[in-house]
């Protein structure tokens, strides 16, 4: 059963130029909350409008419980798709009120039960009480409240957010994330968002979908994303990564932090880079270590070194920021993998 | 689709115009060509340029001056600087010439004072058309130049200073190209208005090519070699919007930010205070104060001699009430159009709606023939058709009715209404609109709960625009207006074609005064219409 | 297309039809007791029509445009045309309506009798009812009248500065230049234009404007119609200004006319045939002459007063429609010789 359902959606801005969303497939299950991840210009927006009925596939079907909203020969407008949005710069049409904007998509019910209905929007987002108040007099938190509820109050069947929250400031940040996070499993409502930031992606996310130039890399829990990605490119955007190269042997991986376990698909005698993440590092000085401390940055709780190997090749580790170790530092170093993530070379690489 | 109707509709009068060149009268291009088209051609392209170069250099100037800097009576010139506008250049014309000419009682002061030698260079020539119609018309790069000023963040300004330019430096690196926009909007309609002038150019014996399709049209009654010449008109014309077009090149200009805080005006002093205080009070003082000075004498002196006529307050009314529904009609319809681009911004929308507004560089008698032939067709038709159903013979139901001038109004005027409601309908971000439309609302519902309510400034201000122009156009108004229908310009006109001066001075008193109201709240709007509209929120501090 | 928006233009379509019938009614021929008139005539008084109004109680309604405006109007109407009369300045116009078929023939001995044969269409389509003289005006403390002949005179190179012209464009001078096409030929014409052009004319637009002129001594001498100086000297006796009547020994001062027609397709030809009747008559004429300081084009009236100082003179009877046959010749011919 599924809510949403994008099977191979492609789109085209410029028919010579490549596709900004390239045969996209994915499906929403009711009630679940997915993150759409990627950097700028990978076509998440453009898959959310997509969705949403801004924009026309060029192939491929979309479909809303179960009935087709575009796909060859059909484009269902978006004010037929019910469908809600909250826009990354909200949208609030800036001369209605709080009232008139959340009451602006239920304009056809009987003012009692329109009444009703943006009341209990506005409750929910814990805005009652700023009824007459205009969009400008409201903060940047209160405003992303309206937009929700806006969009809520029509009982959409789905509710888009794009980058929700890259108009806040980092702490309001953080609590709103929070809050819609609860008012979204609170009503079972699904919902796809798009962000470009991982940790609003992991905070808020049933699943997180990875986009890259247009294509799907992989749709996973954050925490599977993030131990076992999928692609090259998920290992690095989720998360920091570093690769070092290896070979398969009979009995594990070889690499210069030690011979690692071998995942059953590696083929002895082949090349591959194994995934390091930061946190799989952990060190100690030694005067007769091989590793050299190359640089330090100050993370707050920690602190995040660069280690040079005696290949020359370099990873990064995490320490506790209680302790501080000053570049120039000879360590011995242990890797601490909970799963192997290697990829095999491509040519040439 | 209703929208590329409506294009196609308004166009028609500018193709039926194309098409006439496709049965070219070459006798008369012939004579034509041997005689005077190469000086036609010359004299019509220094009009325009010149008065581009006039409304650009004189509206840029005054803009600037009370946007950027504080002297004494800034705050009076801000608005009164823009009443000009409700001047129809032919009235701005007939009463400089009566000041200034030989016989006029300047020159006449000067010869009594100097000797019989004294007298002023002869306005009736090529500069002093562009004279006139650079003080008539640059309202339009004023009032533009001025909202897109208003608008700059000044942090452009402090960050190009910053970068160790002066102030000077500074309003020709940054302040000038980014207003471009608003400067080349402001010259094309003061130029497509030259074009279409003939009063003026008549009166001051200055011939270009609207001058010379009146002289085959009237001269040699050879409508359709007229209307062949009226080409070369359309061709200018599609000139200057591609300038236009060009002028904003591939940057942006849009500055998608409420202004944090209001702009600090330099405080001028000394001369340069003085300077400043001149040069917006002898703009003034040329362009609006002695014009209506004297028609107030002439009105004083016509009205102690004759009375008011009887036909005056009507012919008031009536050009109020046409005026009044053509301004809506036109606005509606350009409503319409813009809202079809914004919608559909396809080639052939938006190609369709250029065109559309094309009519504005057309002469208004050109465009009322243009007007007449497909309507006189359809009345005939219509009148047949009622007859037949209803055996009684009907009058003319559209050339006989207000159906026709209107029609010319809005073939001549959608450019104006146009300009200011594309304006204002991009300053709504898109975002609005998809917003509205995720909330299930249709066109129609958009259009009404959002973008009318907040494009309400622009709109009122294109109806003021229309209005005003409405009021003062002539031509197709005297071929079209119905039985029984005479406006101030007719009467204006039937004095003045008597050169009957003085006894003009009263309509074309009430003509200014009427105009003034709707002027002065089109400048208010628009200035407060400046400021972009936003949702978002401010920035975190 | 939603249907809401089909029903919504629909129901605009239907009010626009209704507003039409309504027009319609005002657009509606007038009832047997109104004339309705064209007019290219602009005179804010016409005390002639006030007469013809109390004295048959048939009301007028004018219409005023200029002539080819007019004429594009009667064009577009056919023959639903509310039009009964037209008015026109200018011997050129009426030609052009005759041949444009817009005139009715008129058979009345009243009008026959009351308008000389010169002044009015062999065919009966029109008759002119006021005539004035385009003449020489001269200003008396600067020129002699002795140091003026002919209109072709005024080429002559001691004129060199001192003249001032209408723009060709005008229909009073095409009017003008086409009759000398007929009576001289084209070539002849030209060279008299031409003769004009290299005296540089100061070009005014407007008669009274050019009378100005003179008065102030901008220029000593220009053309223009005889009824301007009338008004100016009604309004200021002491002007400098006086007329001198050119060609006395050959064809004679340029005249044209004020006429009217009966629109062919009226729908009260009687009535209005009874209105050109009046407007003939020796009663009528008089009070039209005096109004506008035309010459009556009945013979048996005598001119205003003030235009009677000015004298008789011979009137080039050159039947005045030439003026029309020859206009877009006179045009054409200005042009070639850099007449603005």
């Amino acid at each position: 059963m599924s809510l949403l359902r994008l099977d191979g959606v492609t789109k085209r801005f410029a028919a010579n130029s490549p596709p900004a969303v390239d045969g996209l497939s994915v499906t929403v299950a009711p009630g679940e909350v997915l993150a759409l991840l990627g950097p700028s210009g990978c076509g998440k927006t453009t898959t959310l409008r997509l969705v949403a009925g801004f924009e026309v596939p060029d192939a491929g079907v979309i479909e809303i419980r179960r009935q087709p909203v575009a796909g060859p020969g059909l484009a269902i407008p978006p004010e037929a798709r019910g469908v809600g949005i909250v826009f990354q710069d909200y949208a609030l049409f800036p001369h209605l009120s709080v009232e008139a904007n959340v009451g602006f998509g239920v304009a056809h019910l009987a003012r009692g039960a329109r009444a009703r209905r943006v009341h209990e929007a506005l409750e929910l987002v814990g805005l009652v009480g700023l009824e007459r108040r205009y969009p400008h007099e409201l903060s940047g938190g209160q405003q992303q409240r309206v937009a929700l509820a806006r969009a809520m109050a029509p009982a959409p069947a789905l509710i888009l957010l794009d980058e929700p929250f890259s108009n806040l400031d980092a702490d309001l940040r953080a609590s709103m994330r929070e809050e819609i996070g609860k008012i979204l499993r609170a009503t079972g409502t699904t919902a796809v968002f798009v962000t470009h930031d991982q940790e609003e992606a992991f905070a808020l996310a049933d699943r997180v979908g990875v986009l890259n130039a247009g294509r799907l890399e992989q749709v996973a829990p954050p925490y599977e994303l993030y131990h076992r990605p999928g692609t090259r490119f998920v290992a690095e955007f989720v998360g920091a990564a570093d690769f070092l190269r290896s070979m398969v042997i009979e009995g594990g991986i070889v690499s210069e932090l030690g011979t690692l376990a071998r995942p059953p698909e590696l083929v002895p005698g082949q090349a591959v880079d194994i995934m390091i993440r930061p946190d799989d590092i952990d060190f100690i000085p030694h005067p007769e270590g091989d590793v050299v401390v190359v640089g330090r940055q100050f993370h707050g709780a920690e602190h995040l070194y660069r280690l040079r190997l005696t290949s020359g090749a370099q990873v990064h580790a995490v320490q506790p920021s209680t302790t501080l170790y000053p570049v120039g530092t000879r360590v011995r170093v242990v890797a601490n993998l909970l799963h192997v993530v290697a990829f095999p070379l491509v040519d040439g690489g | 689709m209703t929208a590329l109707a409506t294009a196609g509709i308004v166009s028609l009068p500018i193709l039926t115009i194309v098409w006439s060149l496709t049965q070219p009268a070459w006798a008369v291009w012939a004579h034509l060509w041997q005689t005077q088209l190469p000086e036609l051609l010359l004299n019509t392209l220094g009009l325009v340029g010149g008065v581009a170069l006039g409304v650009l250099v004189l509206g840029t100037t005054l803009a600037w001056l009370v946007v950027t800097c504080e002297f004494p009576g800034r705050r009076v010139f801000e608005w009164a600087l823009v009443l000009p506008l409700a001047l129809p250049a032919y009235v701005i014309g007939f009463v400089f010439l009566g000041v200034f000419e030989y016989s006029g009682p300047v020159q006449t002061a000067l010869r009594g004072g100097l000797g019989p030698g004294a007298r002023l260079p002869d306005l009736r020539a090529g500069w002093g058309v562009v004279l006139m119609m650079t003080l008539v018309y640059y309202p339009y790069v004023y009032t533009l130049a001025r909202a897109a000023l208003a608008e700059q963040a000044p942090e452009f300004l402090e960050s190009a200073r910053a970068l160790g330019r002066s102030r000077t430096a500074v309003l020709f690196a940054v302040t000038l190209p980014l207003v471009r926009p608003a400067l080349a909007a402001g010259t094309v309609l003061a130029c497509m208005e030259s074009l279409a002038d003939f009063g003026t150019v008549a009166t001051f014996s200055v011939r270009t090519l609207t001058e010379a399709i009146y002289r085959v049209w009237h001269g040699m009654f050879d409508r359709a070699a007229a209307t062949q010449l009226a080409s070369i008109l359309l061709a200018v014309a599609g000139g200057l919007l591609v300038l236009e077009r060009l002028s904003r090149g591939r940057a942006r200009f849009t500055h998608a930010r409420r202004l944090a805080r209001p702009p600090v005006r330099l405080r001028l002093h000394g001369l340069r205070a003085l300077g400043a205080t001149l040069l917006c009070a002898g703009t003034l003082g040329l362009a609006f104060a002695l014009p209506v000075g004297q028609l107030v004498l002439w009105a004083i002196q016509s009205a102690g001699r004759g009375g008011v006529p009887d036909e005056f307050g009507q012919a008031l009314s009536q050009t109020l009430a046409l005026a009044g529904t053509a301004a809506v009609v036109v606005v509606a319809v350009a409503i319409l159009l813009a809202y079809a681009r914004r919608l559909q911004p396809t080639r052939l929308v938006a190609a369709a709606t250029r065109v559309a507004g094309l009519g504005y560089a057309l002469p208004g008698a050109v465009v009322a023939v243009g007007v007449l032939l497909p309507l006189a067709w359809l009345d005939r038709a219509l009148a047949t058709g009622l007859e037949l159903l209803t055996g009684v013979p009907p009058g003319l139901l559209l050339t006989g009715s207000v159906t026709g001038v209107l029609f010319a109004y809005l073939v001549r005027f959608l450019a104006v209404g146009g300009q200011s409601i594309e304006a204002s309908l991009a300053r709504i971000p898109r975002g609005l609109d998809e917003a509205a439309r995720s909330l299930g609302a249709r066109g129609g519902r958009t259009l009404r709960a959002i973008h009318l309510p907040l494009a309400h400034r622009g709109l009122l201000a294109a109806v003021m625009l229309v209005f005003v122009d409405v009021m003062k156009e002539l031509p197709a108004t005297l071929l079209l207006r119905p039985f029984g229908v005479e406006t101030l310009a007719v009467l204006i006109w039937r004095r003045t074609a008597e050169s009957l001066w003085v006894e003009a001075a009263l309509p074309a008193l009430a003509l200014v005064l009427a105009g003034l109201g709707p002027v002065a709240v089109a400048m208010r709007l628009a200035g407060a219409d400046a400021r972009p509209l936003d949702s978002r929120p401010e920035p975190p501090t | 297309m939603p249907r809401r928006s089909w029903i919504g233009i629909a129901r605009s379509g239907l009010a626009l039809v209704v507003a039409l019938m309504a027009a319609a009614v005002v657009a509606t021929p007038p009832a047997a007791a109104e004339l309705v008139l064209y007019s290219s005539r602009h005179y804010p008084k016409e005390p002639a029509f006030e007469a013809f109004t109390k004295k048959t109680g048939i009301t007028l309604k004018v219409f005023h445009a200029s002539d080819a405006e007019l004429f594009e109007r009667l064009k577009a109407e056919g023959d639903r045309t509310p039009a009964d009369v037209l008015i026109t300045v200018d011997a050129g116009n009426l030609w052009n309506a005759a041949r444009a078929g817009y005139l009715a023939p008129v058979d009345s001995a009243e009008l026959a009798r009351n308008i000389p044969a010169h002044l009015r269409d062999p065919q009966g389509r029109w008759f002119a009812l006021a005539v004035r003289a385009r003449t020489i005006m001269y200003n008396t403390t600067r020129v002699k009248p002795e140091e003026l002949s002919t209109y072709a005179a005024l080429g002559d190179s001691k004129w060199k500065g001192r003249l001032c012209l209408r723009s060709s464009a005008h229909i009073y001078n095409q009017s003008l230049l086409a009759t000398m096409i007929k009576r001289y030929g084209e070539p002849r014409t030209e060279a008299i234009v031409h003769g004009w052009v290299a005296n540089q004319p100061i070009i005014i637009n407007g008669d009274a404007k050019i009378l100005e002129a003179i008065a102030a001594g901008q220029c000593d001498v220009g053309v223009t119609n005889t009824y301007y100086l009338g008004r100016a000297l009604a309004k200021d006796p002491s002007l400098p200004v006086r007329p001198f009547w050119p060609d006395q020994a050959g064809p004679g001062v340029h005249v044209n006319v004020s006429g009217a027609g009966v629109i062919i397709h009226s729908k009260h030809r009687a009535e209005a045939v009874k209105f050109l009747e009046f407007l003939s008559t020796p009663e009528a004429q008089a009070v039209w002459a005096e109004a506008s300081f035309e010459y009556p084009a009945n013979p048996q009236v005598a001119p205003e007063p003030l235009l009677a100082k000015w004298g008789t003179f011979k009137m080039d009877d050159i039947n005045v429609a030439a003026a029309g046959e020859f206009q877009a010749a006179a045009t054409k011919l200005a042009d070639r010789a850099g007449y603005r």
